[in-house]
């Protein structure tokens, strides 16, 4: 498997580390009604084809990123850095 | 039987091995197979449930019969397919799945027992009683059953992997393989030729056909001088690439050093390559598949194919008087080319009604082989003429072919199912099966020598055209092109058992049976059968199998479908996959600088995460670990200790928000922290756990020092990457680990100070350097910093030079700490010392205990948001049901806690269901003269003075123990304050 | 005066050789992780250029000599490796003193790349990875800066914890690719 890291190009899957959704990014306001925080830390979609998830360039460039990628067909459509992705 | 004048093998250079400990002769060019077929050796093993006599079937990595094992001791390697394996001087070979010889195997009553054996045997045979199933039927069937064996000790031989990238991999080098590489590599790409053979070429070295006017040989002689030539192209004979992985990773499997005698100990046995490709050929080929008739795996029968490989490549005559037996042209093929070696041919026995006829052999047209003879190795065979008359034949050697199955498996391991084709019989690759591998050749059911030249050049082309490059102008060189006549043969009708896995002895008779007894799926009848689930993966027997399935049903080949093909494609060891990983290998060492000064010390070191760390560091006299750890305490608690502390996490963070920052992350302020001053800390996860703790200096302004616990030095630092770039992007801070740039010791007791002092060039007292100060420091002439900070409870520091000083630091401070009544103390000393302030490690804050659970909710700051402040507020994270933080200590007759003890009411049965709580930490208080713990109890707050009983059913230790408060010593800290 | 004896990360371990690849130990001098406040990283490689001469070095590429290095070290970070840093620089980003944090080593010869590819995952064919480019990855299991420093010649920087580790990995793998001649 190979991440197109937008800093490094693609890179083996072996340098990457995984952390799920991206839905992470979008930290509710603090003082939002639990069942906001329990969605945002709990609920999770699991699609059948397109998903973006967080992936961490921990051995390279040390980059969170947001990998666009097919569940189904295992394509990664892109990948952004974290720091710039669309919320 | 050697033909003279005939084969590739180089007569010049004989070569001896061994073969179940008799000594045979080949030639440098010989596999095991063809030197032993040379020999007149016919038998080469036993089947894997029958224990039938077997001999070579195929010359390739398909076989299933010829398995030996190669060598023996630690890196014996069994299932090794004799058809595979170069001889070299001294190589030694056995057979397996035989006891106590291959002649004379005793388990082949199993032979006998067939009628009872068949599929579904151990399922309904094995049942009662239920208590024999793993301690009496598993041992019994499988010393009765297998193949080869693995030695119980660890390989000594090394393996290797290794990446590779380049713009085309070309999987096989027979005709289409070679015209692919030649063709790509002339329009510039980097290209990769593996193939599985130690010489390169396919079919055209084992078939008599010209290419390009020249000898099949010569012609891809010249081709690969042309290859070698180039500086875009690698090589890579004796390479199987075993699997296809995401976005055009292949692995590939190296046979580095099995082929030559024991030399340099350096060599790896075997390189496990990740190539990662932009575009991929697949000329895998594709494989001879047998027909099932009575009997059909009797040493001598072997593959129409395999039987002109041996003739063609290796100059080996299988038998005096050869039949063969098909349903294609290619048995006239084979017919002719052993005329031509001066071979008797027996007969050819050809399915087809309308099958050519020929002058200089006699042809059975429209007949088929229905039975066999001869016990160790084919006397004759029994066929059935078209009018329907048998007649038995003389023949020590029988070619028998099927047609041929493409070798479509890759192109299912990224899970797409092959698709058939009627005009060939057989299974093809799906379009796009595998995205940017095309498959060329016989393995996408072009089966002519020009066919296949044609596809591989094509192939090449669209690649080229993916990769931007311009293919070169080149003609095809001329080759045959005449189409493929066949007629589907799968089984002869008859009694007795045919087989079809050779490997896993699975007939036509089990297959039936699945499907009578409703296994009528593809997928049951494969699993019920374990048709094609033995080391060759069925490879020349799936697609019979299903189509005896097809038949057995009353389905057509296509509505019956197919298994998959996993990889890999033929065995890989774990040695190789994981090779670089043995040992200590599997994840790198860290080494404080004071490491080779605590080894010389004699200090037993032991692993904290991937750091290594001196347990205590024992004086002489001392006999017992506890002496050594009780007088290390005492260093401490009396004089001065020192202690090497690298091993935290220290990360160095500024910028404008660095304190929005710190107050994010932390669950109490850092805002308000002072230049100068040190705070400790607080970090939960976003769902209210605690993560971590440690404290963190404010330097300047702006520029703080975090530390982190060894344990989770990492995910901390992954964690402000995550809130930093994830989270607060629009905070202005930089983060640094300098772990890595600082040694730093912990110098604590009451006569710390005095030890700073005689190393700093400005002394320093309590109110220069009050307790929790820190600053920049000159240690014995090398800038440095230090912390008044404890983990002791002790009037304490921590002192931190540039790494290049450590070692040399560390020494000084051993000896000035002995100067003062101290000394070093080590992990278990510290341990002590902590579980007595009740400070808490990661074995209380272990991913389920909360800030509450550890008496620290006050520092969840209510005037600011802090990472997984929300939900830690959540109701079920609080109050009397949780497990809190308590002390313990022993009472009653047995003195001891146990970490991982479970604690329960004094008068509760010992069960789950009655678990108040568990020890997290213990050990043994010089101070407190008994052993001490810490641990969480359900409403712990509300129980100091109960005294519980703890349990650890683990080892077997049960004792009552009191409650306290978890601070053991000094609970107003006037000690640390000093 | 500096009365504390100072030892190199990889001492006693380097240098070794198998075949024509050797690895020897290499000291970078002073080593600065240099990481521009936002918006200022245009300020900062004009500083660098101003008063070490050397430019700002991309993703991926290393500039500069030998003994004057900006080494491109991962997402906003360059390492400054060999001079102290201007002061001036300090207007512009965050300056991380990581001179003792590296075990820099030096892996030379014409079978380098084969060592490499036993270690490394990346692509470093000659026409990809070239002189003067770096990569953040891992070698095994260790995370490290790779530099092509030379047509045959590369440094790699690795934790000094592990150098003991790096070296060992480093030697495995030549002593293969020197045995397969």
């Amino acid at each position: 498997m190979r991440i197109p890291c937008p800093i490094c190009g693609a890179r083996d899957r072996r340098e990457f580390y995984y952390q799920g959704a991206a839905s992470m990014l979008a930290r509710p306001d603090p003082g939002a009604e639990p069942e906001v925080w329990d969605a945002y830390l709990h609920l999770r979609d699991n699609p059948a084809g397109e998903t973006r998830e967080l992936w961490y360039h921990a051995s390279g460039c040390g980059a969170w990123l947001v990998v666009t990628r097919d569940t189904v067909t295992h394509d990664i459509a892109g990948a952004e850095l974290a720091s710039e992705g669309t919320r | 039987m050697r033909i003279a004048g005939k084969g590739r093998i180089d007569r010049s250079r004989p070569v001896r091995f061994r073969f179940d400990g008799v000594a045979y002769d080949g030639f440098a060019g010989d596999t095991v197979a063809s030197a032993l077929l040379a020999q007149g050796v016919r038998l080469f093993g036993r089947s894997f449930k029958y224990h039938r006599p077997r001999g070579v079937l195929t010359a390739g990595s398909e076989e299933p019969n010829a398995l030996i094992t190669l060598g023996q001791g630690p890196g014996q390697e069994p299932n090794v397919r004799a058809t595979m394996q170069e001889i070299h001087e001294g190589l030694e070979v056995s057979s397996q799945n035989r006891w106590p010889s291959l002649a004379t195997d005793l388990l082949s009553v199993n032979d006998l027992a067939a009628p009872f054996l068949g599929a579904g045997f151990y399922y309904k045979t094995f049942i009662w009683p239920r208590a024999f199933w793993e301690r009496v039927y598993e041992p019994l069937i499988r010393r009765a059953a297998g193949l080869g064996a693995l030695s119980p000790e660890a390989v000594e031989e090394r393996h290797e992997k290794a990446y590779a990238f380049c713009d085309l991999l070309v999987i096989g080098a027979g005709p289409a393989g070679l015209m692919a590489a030649l063709t790509a590599a002339r329009a510039g790409a980097d290209v990769i030729l593996a193939d599985e053979s130690f010489e390169m070429g396919g079919r055209l070295l084992a078939e008599d056909e010209p290419v390009a006017s020249l000898p099949g040989p010569a012609w891809v002689a010249s081709v690969l001088a042309e290859l070698r030539a180039l500086d875009n192209v690698r090589l890579m004979p004796r390479t199987t690439v075993t699997g296809v992985y995401d976005h055009g990773t292949y692995g590939a499997l190296e046979r580095v050093s099995g082929h030559r005698p024991p030399g340099a100990a350096d060599l790896p046995r075997e390189c496990f390559w990740r190539i990662v490709a932009r575009r991929a050929v697949l000329a895998a080929g594709a494989i001879e598949r047998p027909v099932a008739f009575r009997n059909n795996d009797r040493p001598g029968i072997m593959m129409a194919g395999a039987m002109r490989a041996y003739l063609h490549r290796w100059g080996v005559a299988p038998g005096g008087a050869v039949a063969v037996f098909g349903n294609s042209d290619a048995v006239h093929r084979t017919a002719r080319d052993l005329l031509a070696a001066g071979v008797h041919v027996a007969g050819v026995i050809d399915s087809r009604a309308d099958a050519p006829d020929a002058q200089d052999y006699r042809v059975y047209r429209g007949a088929v082989v229905t039975d066999t003879v001869g016990r160790r190795g084919l006397e004759a065979l029994t066929l059935r003429t078209a009018d329907g008359r048998y007649e038995k034949l003389q023949a020590d050697a029988l070619a028998m072919s099927g047609g041929w199955n493409p070798s479509v498996h890759l192109t299912c391991h990224m899970s797409a199912r092959p698709i058939w084709r009627d005009d060939i019989a057989g299974f093809v690759p799906r379009p796009g099966a595998v995205a940017g591998l095309i498959p060329a050749g016989a393995c996408a059911g072009s089966f002519s020598t020009a066919a296949c030249l044609r596809d591989g050049a094509a192939a090449a082309r669209d690649a080229l055209a993916d990769l931007g490059l311009t293919p070169p102008d080149a003609d095809l060189p001329a080759a045959d092109d005449t189409p493929h006549g066949i007629e589907p043969l799968w089984q002869v009708p008859g009694r007795g058992r045919a087989w079809l896995d050779f490997q896993n002895d699975v007939t036509v008779k089990d297959v039936k049976q699945a499907a009578q007894e409703n296994f009528r799926s593809v997928e049951h009848m494969k699993r019920y059968t374990t048709q094609g689930m033995a080391v060759d993966q069925g490879k020349n027997s799936n697609v019979a199998a299903l189509a005896v399935l097809a038949d057995a049903t009353g389905r057509g080949i296509r509505e019956t479908g197919t298994t998959t093909f996993r990889p890999p494609f033929s065995p890989v060891s774990i040695a190789a996959m994981g090779a670089g990983g043995a040992g200590k290998g599997f994840a790198p060492e860290r080494f404080t600088t004071s490491h080779a000064e605590s080894v010389a010390r004699g200090a037993p070191m032991i692993e904290a995460g991937l750091w290594y760390r001196p347990s205590y560091f024992p004086r002489k006299g001392e006999t017992h670990w506890r002496e050594s750890c009780d007088r290390e305490i005492g260093h401490v608690r009396d004089a001065v200790g020192v202690c090497d502390v690298s091993t935290l996490g220290k990360i160095d963070i500024q910028g404008p928000d660095a304190a929005a920052f710190l107050d994010l992350l932390y669950t109490n302020r850092f805002s308000t922290l002072k230049p100068g001053r040190v705070r400790y800390g607080l970090m939960l996860r976003e769902d209210g756990h605690v993560m971590d703790d440690g404290t963190t200096a404010c330097l300047a302004p702006q520029h703080y020092l975090m530390t982190t616990t060894t344990a989770a030095a990492g995910d901390v630092m992954r964690h402000l990457d995550w809130v930093r770039q994830g989270l607060r992007p629009d905070l202005d801070v930089a983060v640094s680990s300098v772990t890595e740039h600082w040694a730093q010791f912990a110098v604590a007791g009451p006569r710390s100070r005095d030890l700073i002092n005689g190393l700093l060039d400005s002394p320093i007292d309590d109110d220069s350097f009050p307790y929790m100060a820190c600053g920049d420091v000159t240690v014995l002439g090398v800038r440095g910093r230090l912390f008044r900070i404890s983990f002791s409870g002790e009037h304490g520091y921590e002192i931190a030079v540039p790494a290049r000083y450590g070692d040399s630091l560390f020494r000084t401070l051993a000896k000035r700490a002995e100067a003062l009544g101290g000394g070093l103390y080590g992990m278990e000393a510290l341990n002590v010392l902590r579980i007595e302030k009740g400070f808490v490690t990661h074995a209380e804050i272990h991913g389920r205990t909360t800030a509450f659970d550890i008496g620290m909710e006050r520092m969840v700051s209510p005037h600011k948001d802090c990472i997984g402040k929300a939900l830690s507020q959540r109701p079920g994270l609080h109050g009397p049901d949780r497990e809190q933080l308590v002390g313990l200590y022993p009472v009653g007759a047995v003195r001891e806690l146990v970490a991982g003890a479970h604690l329960f009411c004094s008068d509760d049965v010992p069960v789950s269901a009655n678990d108040q709580g568990y020890v997290t930490s213990a050990g043994y208080s010089p101070a407190m003269g008994r052993m001490i713990g810490l641990g969480f109890l359900r409403n712990g707050r509300a129980r100091y003075g109960e005294t519980l009983r703890m349990v650890d059913h683990l080892r077997g230790i049960e004792t009552f123990c009191v409650v306290e408060r978890p601070v053991f010593l000094d609970q107003k800290g006037d000690r640390t304050r000093g | 005066m500096v009365e504390l004896a100072a030892l190199s990360p990889c001492a006693g371990l380097l240098p070794i050789a198998h075949g024509d690849v050797t690895l020897s130990e290499v000291d970078l001098g002073q080593i600065t992780l240099m990481r521009p406040w936002a918006g200022r990283q245009a300020d900062l490689a004009a500083a660098l250029k101003d008063a070490h001469g050397l430019a700002w070095p991309a993703p991926g590429r290393a500039t500069g000599r030998a003994g004057q290095r900006a080494i491109w070290f991962g997402l906003d970070q360059v390492v400054l490796a060999g001079p102290s840093p201007d002061p001036a620089l300090a207007s512009f980003g965050a300056l991380v003193d990581q001179s003792d944090g590296w075990a820099v080593v030096r892996l030379e010869g014409e079978g380098a790349i084969a060592v490499l590819s036993r270690l490394v995952p990346i692509d470093l064919r000659p026409s990809v990875f070239k002189r003067g480019h770096t990569a953040r990855t891992q070698l095994q299991h260790m995370p490290v800066s790779l530099s092509k420093l030379g047509d045959r010649a590369f440094v790699i920087m690795g934790a000094r914890s592990m150098a003991q580790t790096l070296v060992e990995d480093l030697k495995t793998a030549m002593a293969g690719v020197a045995a397969r001649g």
